[in-house]
Formats: C-alpha cells, structure tokens, sequence
C-alpha cells in the first residue's frame, strides 16, 4: 500500500493525458485485454513489459485506436485523451491519430522517397504553408530521429532502400512529424543494434519534455533506462503499475518480480 | 580426426565424410533433377505447340495479305470520253477501250492471245464500269496516262496461290480452263502480278460471292470502339467494386454472397452474357442492333468478374503494415488506400485488366446473339460516336462468318483476319506492359 500513495502522488504533480478504465479487448471469443486500468502521464515515458502474448501491443492499439482495422478486435472500456472520450462517437479516428503518433514493430516506410515519407504526414494535415517549411519540417523530424546525418545527402532514395535500423529511425521521424502528443512506439528498437538504439532511447528522453511516450519493450535495461513508469502485463491482465525504479527494485507482485529476474516470460 | 569430433558432438548421427554423398542426399538430388527435366519438358511441349499455332496461323494467313492485281497503264482522251458518253452501252465501251489498250500492250511482247471480253469480266469484273466511275470522279484525269491496278477475280488469285490449278478448275461462269492461257500471257508481259492488299486491311466485308473484295478494316474499328466500352466501363467500376469490398466493407454474410456470386459469375459461359444482352439492352431497353455499344456493354458484364478479381487480389497482395503506416500517421481510409495501397496494387490491376480485356476482344458467341455478325461490317461509321451506335461487326465474329462461308477464298482471310486479331491483341499488350513498367514500384 506504500507504493500505491507514491503512484497517487505522482498523479497530484503530474497531468494525466490518458486515462483508461476498466478496459477489455476481445478478439472474437479470446479475452485478449482484461480489466486494465492505466493512466499515462504526460510529459512521462511509459514502458508496458511483460512476456511475448500477453497484450501489451493489443493495449497500445487501443491508445490510438488502430484495432478499429481488425474487424474482430472488439474494445471496451473507457479511454480519455485529456478529459475527451476517445471512442465517442463523435471523435473521428483520423483526428485521433494525427494526436497519437504511432512506430510498430516492424520497421514499415511507405515504398517513396525518405522526403516523401516523413513529408506524407504534414502534408495530409496541412502542417506546412509552403515548400520551404515543409523542408525544415522535415529536416527536423529526420534530426530528431537521430538519421539526418546517415541520409540527408540522400532524400531522393527510396525508404525501403535503407537498413532495418535506419528504417525504424526513419518511421519514428514519420511519426514524430505530425507533432504528436502523444507518441506510442511497439518495441521501436527490436530492430537496432545497441549505437541506434542509444540514440532512439536518447530521442525518447528528449521527446518526454514535450510529449507522453508509451514504449512497449522486452528489453528490461530498456524499460529501466528510458521509463519513468513502468507497466506490467501478464495474460492480459495488468499485473502492476508503477514507478519504474519501484517495480524493478521492489515489485510487489511475485510474478512481476519473477519476470524481472527472467523466471518467467 | 574431424570424424571422431563428430560422433562426439553428435551421437546420433553416423559418421560420414562430407566428400562422399549418403544414400539419402542422392535420393533427394535425384527427385530434384527429375522435377527439373518435369519442368523443361513442360516448357518445351508448351513451346513446340506454339510454333506449330504460329507457323499454320502464318503459312494459312500470310497469302491473305497479298492480291492479284492487273495493272495497266491506260489513257483516255477527251474525244474517245465523248464518244463513249454518246453511245447506248456507255461501260461496254469503255470496257471496249480498256480491252483495247491491254491488247496492244500484249501484242507489244509478242504475245499474240485472244482477248475478248466476256474472258476479261470473268478475270477482272465489269472493267468498264470501274473506268468510267473513275473518270467520272476524276475529270482532270482525262488525257493523263493513269495506272490502273484492277483486283484480279478470286479464282485468278487462287490460280497464283494454288488454290486453283490446271487439273482441278471446271469450267464455270467464274472461270475457264481457256482463261488461263490469257491469264499466263498476262503474267509473262508483267500486267497481272502480285500486290500488297490494302484493301483486305482497310476494307469492309463484301458479299458471299466476292471473297476478294473482303476486308477486315471495319470490324477492327467494331472491336476498337467495343474496347473502348468495356474499357471505359469495367474498369472504373471493377476497381470502385473491388476496392469498397476489399478495404471498406465489413465482412458479413451479405458480402460473403456477393464474393460468392462474383466469383460465379466469372464462370458463366460467354454465350449467356450474350443472351442477356439481347433481352435487356435490345429488347428491353431498346438500343440499336449490332451496335458495338451494346456489344460493349455485354463484354463489360464478362468482364468485369475477372478484373474484380484479380483486383482484389492484387489489393490483398499489398502488405497491411503499409495501411497501419498511412494510418497511423493520421491518414483517413481513403487516403490511405489511394495513396499508397492503390498506386502499389497498380501493375496487377493492369494485369487483370489486360486478361480481361484479350478475353472480351476473341469473344465471339455473345456478339452473334446481338446481332455483331460478320456481314454487317459492310463500311465505315461516320465519325466518333457514330462508332458507337452504327451496326458493325468485330473482328473475331467478322473471322467466324469468313470461315462459315462457302467459297474458298474466304478461308484465306479468316486466317489472315485472325493474325490482325492477334497483332491488335499484341499491340494492346505492349501498351500494357509500358504502363505496368511506368507503375512498377521502383524500389
Ligand atoms: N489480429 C488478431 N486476431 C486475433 N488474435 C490476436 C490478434 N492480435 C493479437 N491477438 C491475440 O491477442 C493476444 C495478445 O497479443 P499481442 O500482440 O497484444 O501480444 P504482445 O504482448 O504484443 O506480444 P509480443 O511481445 O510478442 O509482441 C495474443 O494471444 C494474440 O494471439
Ligand atoms: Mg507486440
């Protein structure tokens, strides 16, 4: 019960930008998410862990509401996006997502040029007035996703060109183009070797100061590194939720304190 | 030494050098080999079928393209035009003129044949009066020295192209054992040879009896215009279908029976099309007759199927994690799908639609029910829209009428119809092939 008081008093200092309650997600008949209550803070860095199956992915699509494309996918539950309800029937999930920025797993650049791909999403909101603006738009979203340097002699070059690695910062720069305010990212560096990875974590820190950011990893050193709250998810059930040097140093659940020292997962 | 590391590292397996294949390996590298030589047989009967389509379709066709023609250099003064306008048989005496001009050419080698003039009617037709509309047409002509190039009768030109020969021709009101002379006489003066048939190109159908007279010009343009429609149709509307069921309706009972009718409908025997056709556009709804509209709209019905379903795969063929990408950086349904699923889906798109389109343009049963028989291709629609609605036939259905008709001569140009068929179904082909290159993603 220490800890609970702790979590409730982050909650005094810190605006809630997501507030979900009582969530459940079913794929067809499976009961994919049961009964999970989060609030992401903003301004924080939230990492969800947890084994391979157990929701984490299925949650963060609730966030932004790309399980509306799964036709069986069916959500329950309340989500609110700084107060506002995010599956009203008012709220149209375009909208949604130019707030809620996403980077999947799999690194997916459109198959255009890298210009185009960090471009596409400015300029389908009509972020940029002009040509020039759009470049420095670009120019910037590519910095922050720590690629600039590796291609900017070379925006002409088809995204699908480039390695795995450099195609995950390049959808991260995508993704943070449209200036998002909240930014949730699947495992965004699965796909990296430890100097990309570095700099992804590193752009992840800079990103808090202005956004929320859900980080879903399998990476503990990851969770523990870049994460202010931590989150832990175990057969679609959210096990424990708290502050991260609180869930890695003292769990209070056995299973999460299991996961954590690798008994399980 | 590598042996004994081995058994040790894995005790199950026997130890054997890599050197020497086990019995096991060759047994596979002997099923490879077997499928391969499956495979190149395949191909080579695939191929050797092909050839032997080509080379009949060419050895049949090819003599289609050339004609037999008479070629005289003739000159009419004024003074013989106002006597020949002054008597009674106007054509019998220009006919006469004519007869008199190729027979001094003919004395001029030395060839001392008999030319008279039922003999010439028989070789050529009415000469007069092909001469006398000519001049007639042409008045400034009359004093030049024309050349003309007359059309051989069909058994003149079967003579030159062994259809006919010394042993096999009966004397007939076509032709006379005796008419060879004359025609062997003209060919050593150079006066009938062999000549590129333009006509058989441009031409329009001609009657039962005048296989020379035939072309196959019209009813290319019956099949251009018909594409045109199927084109302009199906297309729009296959993709507009494929592209609601594959990305925007929900999966239901309701759309699984549309997907199950679609599929169906792909299978229906062309001839039922046809049938429909004729009771809702002509006798329902009125359209004109052997209107390559309406042909057009019957081939869009057949069609449609098979680009709707090769849409829909080529649609499914595009990796969702494009569609997650567009999404989630904020891009509606629509955008997403028209900005990177489409243009992605493209080439196969043209792919189905080429498929289609070959089928609808070799489509013969269905054209014959609405009226897009051979004979009616009988000339030229008057301008572009009248393509549409003016009676005309097509190219496979002009093919199947040549090929029903009696005289032999029209055997010839329904081979020669069908390698036209073929060169425009190769044409339209290439153009697709150029069009899926420029869609290609390039990366
Ligand atoms: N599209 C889908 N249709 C049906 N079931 C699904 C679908 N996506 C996920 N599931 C199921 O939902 C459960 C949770 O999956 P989810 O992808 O959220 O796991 P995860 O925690 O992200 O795992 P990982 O760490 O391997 O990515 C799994 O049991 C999975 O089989
Ligand atoms: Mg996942």
């Amino acid at each position: 019960m220490n800890d609970m008081s702790r979590v409730e008093k982050q909650v005094d200092t810190k605006d809630i930008k997501l507030d979900c309650r009582d969530c459940q997600v079913y794929y067809g008949d499976t009961h994919a998410i049961k009964d999970v209550s989060v609030d992401i803070e903003d301004k924080t860095v939230t990492a969800f862990i947890g084994p391979s199956g157990c929701g984490k992915s299925t949650f963060l699509r609730c966030l932004n509401r790309m399980n509306d494309t799964i036709d069986i996918a069916r959500v329950e539950g309340s989500f609110k996006l700084d107060g506002e309800d995010i599956y009203d029937k008012r709220v149209d999930p375009v909208q949604l997502r130019a707030k809620v920025g996403m980077v999947f797993q799999k690194p997916n650049p459109f198959p255009k040029s890298i210009y185009d791909n960090v471009a596409y999403g400015p300029r389908i909101h009509g972020l940029a007035k002009n040509k020039a603006e759009l470049d420095e738009i670009v120019e910037k979203s590519l910095r922050r996703g720590a690629i600039w340097d590796e291609v900017k002699d070379r925006l002409d070059a088809p995204g699908t060109g480039l390695s795995g690695g450099q195609q995950q910062r390049l959808c991260i720069a995508r993704a943070v183009a449209t200036e998002p305010e909240v930014l949730l990212m699947d495992e965004p560096c699965s796909a990296l070797d430890p100097i990309a990875t570095a700099q992804v974590e590193e752009l992840i820190d800079e990103l808090r100061s202005r956004y929320s950011v859900v980080i879903v990893t399998h990476s503990m050193q990851q969770a523990a590194r870049v994460s202010q709250k931590t989150a832990f998810f175990y057969l679609g059930n959210l096990v424990e939720f708290g502050e991260t040097g609180q869930i890695f140093t003292n769990p209070e659940d056995p299973r999460t304190e299991s996961y954590i020292t690798g008994r399980i997962g | 030494m590598t042996d004994a590391s081995m058994q040790n590292a894995e005790p199950g397996r026997h130890s054997v050098s890599l050197m020497a294949t086990d019995e096991h390996t060759r047994k596979r590298a002997r099923a490879e080999k077997r499928f391969r030589a499956y495979g190149i047989v395949a191909i080579a009967t695939g191929l050797f079928f092909l050839v032997v389509l080509f080379t009949s379709i060419l050895k049949e066709g090819i003599p289609a393209f050339t004609r037999t023609v008479v070629s005289v250099d003739f000159t009419l003064t004024e003074q013989q035009r106002e006597e020949s306008e002054g008597v009674l048989l106007k054509t019998k005496a220009y006919s006469d003129l004519f007869i008199t001009a190729l027979k001094s050419k003919l004395d001029e080698r030395g060839l001392n044949t008999e030319v008279d003039e039922v003999a010439i009617e028989r070789l050529l037709g009415k000469v007069g009066g092909t001469i006398r509309t000519f001049y007639t047409q042409n008045p400034d002509k009359i004093g030049e020295q024309i050349e003309f190039d007359l059309a051989a009768s069909s058994r003149v030109d079967g003579y030159f192209k062994g259809r006919v020969s010394r042993d096999t021709i009966q004397d007939s009101r076509f032709l006379q054992k005796s008419d060879l002379e004359l025609v062997d006489a003209l060919e050593e003066a150079g006066i009938i040879k062999q000549a590129f048939n333009w006509p058989f190109i441009t031409g329009a159908d001609s009657g039962v009896d005048n296989p020379g007279g035939a072309g196959i010009g019209a009813s290319v343009i019956g099949s251009f215009f018909m594409m045109l429609v199927v084109l302009g149709l199906s297309l729009p509307i296959g993709v507009a279908a494929s592209i609601y069921l594959e990305e925007f309706a929900p999966r239901n009972r309701f759309t699984d029976l549309i997907e199950v009718n679609i599929s169906n409908l792909a299978a229906v025997p062309s001839i039922v099309f046809g049938i429909l056709g004729l009771a809702v556009f002509i006798q329902f709804m009125h359209l004109p007759q052997s209107a390559p509209l309406v042909g057009g709209l019957v081939l869009t019905l057949m069609t449609l199927p098979t680009i709707i379903i090769s849409t829909r795969a080529s649609l499914k063929a595009v990796p969702p994690s494009i569609r997650d990408a567009a999404l989630g950086v904020g891009a509606s349904k629509m955008q997403a799908v028209f900005h990177h699923v489409l243009p992605l889906a493209a080439p196969g798109i043209l792919t189905g639609t080429i498929i289609g389109l070959a089928q609808a343009l070799g489509e013969t049963a269905p054209l014959l029910l609405i009226g897009m028989v051979g004979f009616v291709a009988r000339g030229y629609p008057d301008g572009f829209l009248a393509g549409f609605t003016e009676p005309n036939s097509a190219m496979p259905a002009q093919i199947y009428t040549w090929a029903a008709r009696a005289d032999a001569g029209f055997y010839e140009k329904a081979w020669g119809g069908i390698i036209i068929l073929l060169m425009f179904l190769l044409t339209m082909n290439i153009i697709a092939i150029i069009l899926r290159r420029r869609f290609e993603r390039r990366w």
